[in-house]
């Protein structure tokens, strides 16, 4: 049996976004290589969403369970994925392209001895594969000969449409218990901690408020807080601005930090560098207020203002309340 | 505590990146150089998990004799020791630098004892693996844990703190261990002039690696079509408001 082997996460019963996109890619592939698309789910609630991934082009999932997996452990979820290969004849391996599907995808690799490519946004099968992936989290991308069987491959999160729903028939569900061994459940989560803020998610915020080096201080970032809260939407900032220890990492919008889509991104005193841009280039629009009018992200402006953030900020704090109040 | 951090140079690319006419490199005749924010904070932490529990700390880099600015980067800040696997400067695929780490370890390790701690930067700056690490830790058999944003220490064991979905997942782990880390996990300190100067000083340990290519195999790097906008200028200073808060008012955010 050969075909294209997509490992899905899920979430109450249904396959999540990046496992989606995954599904994208594995069925343009299975299309191009006209072989059926295969699923690999572990976890609990993985048999409700086996059931529905007949609508995304699957033709047999498989439900893979076990007492001691009931804790996500990645090496563990490695060699059960890889006891689903070893029992077919897989063209390609495809992983969402989260932490986890990562990791796993890496653990498989690093056991079966083969390469693999990590986020992947196109795949050219031929007597070689060329893949197409992200460097620089997406501001270059790198043209590469793929080689292995299976082909091991992770798709980039957003970098291709999810998969749409059709109709069709559910899929063939073939259970496996797989054999793990003390060694390969050694690394399991422990125990999870709940987030204690309940503030504005940047990730979340339909607006967001973004600081630089051109605030100057850790003070200069109130002038900042006051125009998220009258815009209710939430802060963030350059890597500058947390390495120079005015704000929290956990505020920082970039290749190393959080990736925002809000309708409105309002750049302050930023100049624009690749790592900041991969984070915020899915913005409905962006404003940028800036007295370098050379700065490169101009370059990425649906709306600017050249001139001093500490003079134009309060200006349109001062104006969205004298409007409000008339 | 034994700890062994590896990083990697990348160039530190700003506004944007320009090509080789190779299409296989950036072209870096105008920038510096760097490690990935993710290393520098592995670095960090192993000076401080140094500092408090005592021990030595050592940094390894694969990477052309230029890559020594970067280990005298890391002295400079605390760690002990730098050992450098010379390259000619090419790409080496994530499985051919695993290999060569792996084989440096184990001769590491066969004169001057183990490791307790390997920590990697999550992923590097520049191609962006997601692997090296994990390889690492699966050819010496220890348990790995990515995504790390806190580690906290216990005799022959830690505790490994990283982010999900609504919160933190953490994982208790034995030592020996591969860790990868990512930024956030502490805030790096800049290097002391003395500490540069001490830096200065330092031998570098020099391995010609054996390089077992893996794959993927580079063919060419390409930049991507970016819709560059044209901004609409909303004027000039804080003039400007008023219109911004109109714009404001009419893509619904008011």
């Amino acid at each position: 049996m050969s075909g294209i082997l997509a490992l899905v996460e899920h979430e109450a019963g249904r396959p999540d976004r990046l496992s989606l996109e995954a599904l994208t890619i594995a069925g343009r592939l299975g299309a191009a290589l006209g072989t059926p698309v295969h699923a690999a789910l572990l976890g609990t609630g993985a048999d409700v969403a086996a059931a529905g991934l007949g609508a995304f082009g699957v033709a047999t999932a498989h439900v893979i369970a076990h007492d001691r997996l009931d804790a996500y452990a990645p090496a563990a979820w490695a060699v059960a994925l890889g006891q689903v290969v070893d029992a077919g004849s897989f063209d390609a391996v495809i992983a969402p392209g989260g932490e986890r599907g990562t990791e796993v995808l890496a653990h498989l690799a690093a056991r079966a001895g083969l390469p693999m490519a990590a986020n992947v946004v196109d795949v050219e099968p031929g007597e070689r594969w060329k893949v197409t992936r992200h460097r620089w989290a997406g501001s270059l991308l790198e043209e590469a000969w793929l080689d292995g069987r299976p082909r091991l491959l992770t798709v980039a999160p957003h970098g291709v449409a999810a998969l749409e729903p059709s109709s069709a028939a559910p899929p063939t569900v073939v259970p496996l218990t797989p054999v793990l061994s003390d060694a390969d459940l050694r690394v399991r989560v422990s125990r999870n901690v709940p987030s204690a803020t309940d503030s504005v998610s940047l990730t979340d915020a339909k607006v967001v408020v973004g600081g630089g080096r051109g605030i100057g201080s850790a003070e200069g970032f109130a002038m900042l807080e006051e125009l998220a809260s009258l815009l209710g939407g939430a802060v963030g900032v350059s890597r500058v601005a947390t390495s120079l220890g005015w704000r929290p990492h956990a505020e920082q919008i970039g290749q190393t930090g959080a990736r925002i889509a809000p309708d409105l991104y309002i750049a302050c005193g930023i100049s624009g560098a690749i790592q900041h841009i991969v984070g915020c280039k899915a913005a409905k629009r962006i404003l940028v207020i800036n007295k370098d009018a050379d700065a490169p992200i101009f370059s990425r402006a649906t709306y600017a203002v050249v001139g001093d953030v500490h003079a134009v900020v309060p200006a349109i704090s001062a104006e969205i309340r004298r409007t409000r109040g008339g | 505590m034994r700890v062994l951090v590896c990083v990697k140079r990348v160039p530190a690319t700003g506004g944007q990146i320009t090509l080789t006419a190779d299409q296989r490199d950036i072209d870096v005749r105008f920038l510096g150089f760097t490690v990935s924010p993710h290393e520098e904070c592995a670095v960090e932490e192993a000076v401080r998990i140094v500092e408090s529990r005592g021990g030595t700390s050592a940094v390894l880099t694969l990477g052309p004799e230029s890559a020594a600015d970067q280990l005298r980067d890391a002295m400079a800040m605390g760690i002990d020791s730098a050992i450098l696997l010379e390259t000619d400067g090419s790409d080496w695929d994530p499985g051919a630098t695993a290999g060569a780490i792996v084989d440096a370890v184990r001769d590491l390790e066969a004169s001057d004892g183990p490791f307790d701690l390997i920590l990697f930067g999550n992923e590097s700056a520049d191609s962006g693996g997601f692997q090296v690490g994990i390889r690492v830790a699966v050819a010496l058999d220890r348990p790995c844990v990515t995504g790390a944003k806190g580690i906290a220490l216990d005799d022959g064991s830690a505790t490994v703190r990283r982010q999900a979905a609504g919160g933190w997942e953490e994982f208790d782990v034995g030592l020996p261990a591969v860790i990868s880390v990512r930024e956030g996990i502490n805030l790096a300190r800049y290097p002391s002039v003395p500490g540069r100067l001490r830096a200065k000083r330092k031998e570098i340990a020099r391995i010609t690696p054996e390089r077992r290519p893996l794959g993927p195999e580079l063919i060419r790097l390409t930049l991507p079509v970016e819709r560059t906008a044209t901004a609409e200028i909303l004027g000039t200073g804080p003039e400007a408001a008023p219109r911004v808060v109109e714009i404001m008012r009419e893509i619904g955010v008011l």
